[in-house]
């Protein structure tokens, strides 16, 4: 891997850029890996990537079927935050907020993360509670999250309408300083580099189609279609997927495959200074450095692997955005897409350990994996390199939905996240 | 959005009248008491989630109101068939 620095930049110049190796070598996969992830999206390949530089195991493959952060890394919204209700979601979220920090520099990549605010309106008494019992819970796990009255979010975020006389008058909000955007696919990209530099092996078009158990039951390998590759460990991060790849391990899993749409407007000037996000009205919007108004509409109410949509959820968004935002009424919409989440049924993630030996999953994150990326990487690699999760994901263990522990995050919300 | 065939109105009606209600064919206990903590796992939180063919009701909410079963491809979206609630699976 040749770094990025100033120097090696004026350097390239000198020589048409001519100089520069590729980001990650395409690999055929060896007979044997110390461990395999499926999936190479920002998850699996930080898991990869956390798994050579901490935890000491460099022989690594990390699998996938299409191409590498195609699927929901490239799909989602950026939102970064870690404003959670309860203990174990505010210290999990966190741990990935405090990855993220520096991640740019410990990458030796650009991935424009951007502490812009993640901002939450209030539009009634209900959610001004709400709120201010979230900010003073996040308060007690150290985790930042202050309230503004109407007229300091309006200095926060101009514009905003706070006139009393809207359909959905603002309150006040909540405000997380810490949160805010990251550029999706630099993160794939970059942790990608870095992993390849360590000698972790990113194998894109190679869908698994089995999972080999032994005599004892534990893992032995992979089948794939480019062949049969041995390993001990393997950890699944295949999102949508999951149930699919859980299958053929024989474990059923809590999980249901919902599309998710997101959508882009047309690019302009700086507008947009932050995230705001309504529950209430069920809005959310930022603006990417490229200028476009990123909006994130909710799931479709069936399951589907279809990774698309229907039109009159997206429309509901658009509605949701026009009340709140009365200025961007004639903004055009460039375009709409969707990815599968894998939902669980109390919206948190399952990250841990399985029945099967050597099979470790990380999955369920539903509507909100991104924030999570470095964090879920770096705990699933834990728990692969350990044998045994980390004290952050202990709780997100598959036994809850037996032992009736669960992290009820959906109630917390009363919104998907 | 989907078109869905309402097997009590007889009728190709848009998705927005309808109510999706999860999958289908999943008996509750006779016997409540006696479930372990398995079945209750198994009966409340997992979902065969297949990609392919999936078994599922649906709710007529603004028309007849009625539940009914569906077979809906999860790849395509299409409807194979619809059915009425009490026959049997598809």
């Amino acid at each position: 891997m040749k770094r990025f620095s100033g120097f090696n930049l004026i350097g390239e110049a000198f020589r048409s850029h001519q100089g520069w190796p590729e980001h990650w070598p395409d690999k055929a996969p060896k007979a044997s890996y110390d461990a395999i992830i499926v999936g190479a999206g920002g998850h699996g390949l930080g898991a990869a990537y956390y798994l050579a530089k901490k935890y000491g195991i460099t022989n690594v493959a990390v699998i996938e079927k299409g191409w590498l952060g195609g699927g929901n890394t490239g799909r989602n919204t950026t939102i970064i935050r870690s404003n959670y209700l309860y203990d174990e979601s505010a210290h999990l979220y966190d741990h990935a907020v405090k990855l993220w920090d520096g991640l740019s520099q410990e990458l030796n990549y650009n991935i424009m993360y951007s502490k812009r605010g993640v901002l939450m309106l209030a539009h009634n008494v209900h959610d001004v509670q709400s709120f201010k019992r979230h900010i003073h819970a996040n308060r007690l796990n150290g985790v930042d999250n202050e309230w503004l009255t109407p007229e300091e979010c309006k200095a926060y975020c101009p514009p905003l309408d706070i006139s009393p006389r809207t359909r959905h008058p603002v309150l006040g909000g909540a405000l997380q300083r810490r949160g805010g955007t990251a550029r999706h696919d630099s993160v794939a990209w970059g942790y990608a580099r870095a992993a390849s530099a360590l000698g972790v092996d990113i194998i894109q078009n190679c869908a698994v189609t089995g999972i080999r158990r032994g005599a004892d039951g534990a893992i032995e390998g992979v089948e794939t279609e480019r062949g049969f590759i041995a390993s001990r460990r393997v950890g699944v991060s295949a999102a949508g997927s999951t149930s699919l790849v859980m299958k053929m391990a024989g474990l059923d899993f809590p999980l249901e495959s919902y599309p998710l749409q997101a959508l882009v407007s047309e690019p302009v000037k700086p507008i947009f200074p932050c995230v705001v996000m309504s529950n209430t009205v069920h809005a959310y919007m930022s603006q990417s450095d490229k200028g476009e108004l990123v909006i994130g509409a909710g799931t479709d109410q069936y399951t589907s692997y279809s990774q698309r949509g229907a039109f009159h959820i997206v429309e509901h968004t658009l509605a949701a955005i026009c009340e709140i935002f009365p200025i961007f009424t004639r903004m055009r919409m460039l375009r709409t897409w969707g990815g599968i989440v894998d939902v669980t049924p109390d919206r948190s993630p399952i990250l841990g350990k399985t029945p099967v030996k050597g099979l470790y999953v990380n999955c369920g994150w539903g509507t909100g994996g991104f924030k999570a990326t470095p964090g879920a990487g770096d705990l699933l690699a834990y728990t692969i390199a350990h044998d045994a999760p980390h004290a952050i994901n202990a709780p997100y263990n598959l036994d809850r939905f037996r032992n009736g522990r669960l992290i009820d995050e959906a109630a917390a919300a009363a919104v998907a996240h | 959005m989907l078109l869905i065939h309402c097997p009590y109105c007889e009728e190709a009606r848009p998705e927005v009248e309808f109510v999706y209600g999860g999958e289908a064919h999943i008996a509750r206990p006779i016997d409540p008491s006696a479930f372990s903590d398995a079945e209750w796992e198994k009966l409340l939180y997992i979902r065969s989630n297949p990609r392919g063919r999936h078994h599922e009701r649906w709710r007529h909410t603004h028309g007849c109101g009625r539940f009914f079963n569906a077979v809906r491809d999860t790849v395509t979206d299409v409807f194979e068939t619809t059915y009425k609630a009490g026959e049997a699976r598809k």
